[in-house]
């Protein structure tokens, strides 16, 4: 995926308007263990819309994301998906954990585990070798097909998570702070290879991340939850020209203001 | 000089030497012990002869049915254990009750159900298999990443996929110490049996031989018998190894 951004149009607008909304909370509550972890937390993700969340630890970000999943049901309120309730996990929403040593298979080569995605969603057999190819080009893992993930590097695993999310074809790639272990250069790598998958293929993103900056150059929106109990405290649209840029978007004043605007309300509800 | 390898063994012949000596010097009588160079005689005489080998197909036979039906049996039950919460708690209090009791101490039942012979001895060792596997499957099956069981949930996979590409995969270097384990105790509760009651096999050997008064006899079975749990524990390692090279190494504790 080497793109070349200059030569890239905006397939968006640059204010994104939410229309009608693909992944809808709807008034959600998640008590887990006797503690209410969010509490009516509604909001509206429209296809296509590349959506950041932020907060301070505990704020249940990683929650909202995990109900959004499927891997959660909430104790009150609903999520739905194309108006229809999220009861289970779907195979058109993927999730790219965080702790990608834990996610991919140890025992299954780089092939091996994009495979299992292929494998569950009844690709047959004669059609996945040329599948993976194609995907592990796409995350810029050519030739470490037969490579073991104890093999390769945290942001080559990474890479390789994304690649098996890819195979599932989503509509919905939910991303749970996914390159908070990596390095500053691996990191910002990866997120403009993201931007320009998502560009490609024109999926939905809810991305969780604690770092502020990542979120306003990734995201055509944003929002900030406020912590115990968690919900929404601040949204904000990101009015930043695409393609981004990892130096001249970072140097815009309209950047430079968000970020104050994002820090101060982190600063706040830590307080 | 002394090449590296054998330095190991310098201690063992040193003792065993030093045994020989003082058996030859006091004029060692005894129906326990017998001189090594003795016992090495016996040891001789009863490999050229055909009774040893029958008794160690018939123990061999007895310890690997027993450990395939036991481990089979404990195998699933711990796998199922280790996925179904509900199906665990079901059945804690009998399998906690039932697991105490030693194996040994169904010889009398097994002999009055089955009779002298091979399906007693196998019964016996079955059930002595069993709990290893189970108790350690469960575990090794529950101390599965969780978050591997999530990428299963997320993909969507077929219960039985879930079992066939994810939980048994990522146990199974756990399962196999289980399963060597396991062997070990088949081997044991298999000559106990034999010692026992069961006249067939190498524990019913050591006891003619015992009885005969042949002290060199009876100690060249017991090497031999050691000999074997040696060797199957080594073959066990050897397929380890190559097998699970990788899956163990990433699976964490082997």
């Amino acid at each position: 995926m080497s793109a070349t951004p200059s030569t890239v149009t905006p397939l968006r607008p640059v204010a994104f308007q939410p229309r009608t909304p693909q992944i809808a909370f709807d008034g959600i509550s998640l008590d887990l263990g006797g503690k209410t972890i969010l509490a009516n937390v509604s909001l509206d993700v429209a296809q296509g819309e590349f959506l950041c969340i932020i907060g301070a630890s505990g704020c249940g970000k990683t929650t909202a994301l995990r109900l959004a999943a499927g891997l959660y049901q909430p104790t009150s309120g609903r999520v739905t998906f194309d108006g229809a309730a999220m009861t289970v996990p779907r195979r058109d929403i993927a999730i790219v954990f965080q702790d990608y040593g834990k996610a991919l298979l140890p025992w299954r080569t780089a092939i091996g585990n994009v495979s299992l995605a292929l494998e569950t969603a009844g690709v047959p057999k004669a059609e996945r070798a040329d599948r993976i190819e194609e995907l592990l080009v796409k995350v810029g893992l050519p030739f470490h097909g037969d490579k073991y993930p104890a093999e390769m590097s945290g942001g080559m695993q990474q890479r390789l998570q994304i690649a098996r999310c890819l195979a599932q074809e989503p509509k919905v790639l939910l991303m749970d702070e996914p390159f908070g272990a990596l390095d500053a250069m691996t990191r910002q790598g990866l997120q403009d290879e993201v931007l320009e998958l998502v560009r490609a293929s024109g999926v939905t993103v809810i991305f969780v991340t604690h770092d502020l900056e990542e979120a306003i150059y990734l995201g055509d929106r944003v929002i900030g939850l406020l912590p115990h109990p968690g919900r929404v405290g601040i949204e904000t649209a990101i009015d930043l020209p695409r393609p981004r840029d990892q130096l001249t978007t970072r140097e815009q004043p309209e950047f430079l203001r968000l970020r104050r605007r994002l820090f101060d309300f982190i600063k706040a509800s830590e307080a | 000089m002394i090449p590296h390898g054998l330095k190991p063994l310098l201690l063992p012949a040193v003792l065993i030497a030093a045994f020989e000596i003082w058996t030859r010097v006091t004029n060692m009588q005894s129906d326990s012990l017998a001189p090594p160079s003795a016992i090495a005689a016996a040891m001789i005489e009863a490999l050229s002869g055909g009774e040893l080998w029958t008794a160690t197909r018939d123990t061999l036979a007895s310890t690997l049915a027993g450990l395939a039906i036991g481990s089979a049996i404990g195998l699933s039950l711990g796998i199922a254990l280790g996925i179904s919460n509900v199906f665990n708690r079901l059945m804690e209090v009998t399998i906690e009750a039932i697991r105490p009791i030693p194996s040994i101490a169904l010889l009398p039942i097994a002999l009055i159900a089955l009779g002298f012979g091979y399906r007693m001895e196998i019964v016996i060792v079955a059930f002595a298999c069993i709990w290893p596997m189970l108790i350690l499957s469960r575990a090794a099956v529950g101390g599965i990443e969780p978050r591997l069981m999530e990428v299963a949930r997320v993909l969507r996979l077929t219960p039985a996929d879930r079992v066939r590409k994810i939980v048994i995969p990522a146990a199974l270097p756990r399962i196999f110490v289980a399963f060597r384990l396991a062997a070990s105790i088949a081997l044991i509760v298999a000559v106990t049996c034999e010692i026992a009651i069961n006249p067939i096999g190498l524990g019913a050997s050591i006891m003619a031989a015992q009885q005969a008064l042949r002290a060199d006899l009876m100690l060249a079975y017991l090497i031999w018998i050691g000999a074997i749990g040696y060797l199957l524990n080594a073959g066990l390692l050897f397929a380890q190894a190559s097998l699970f090279g990788r899956a163990a190494l990433a699976g964490g504790t082997p």
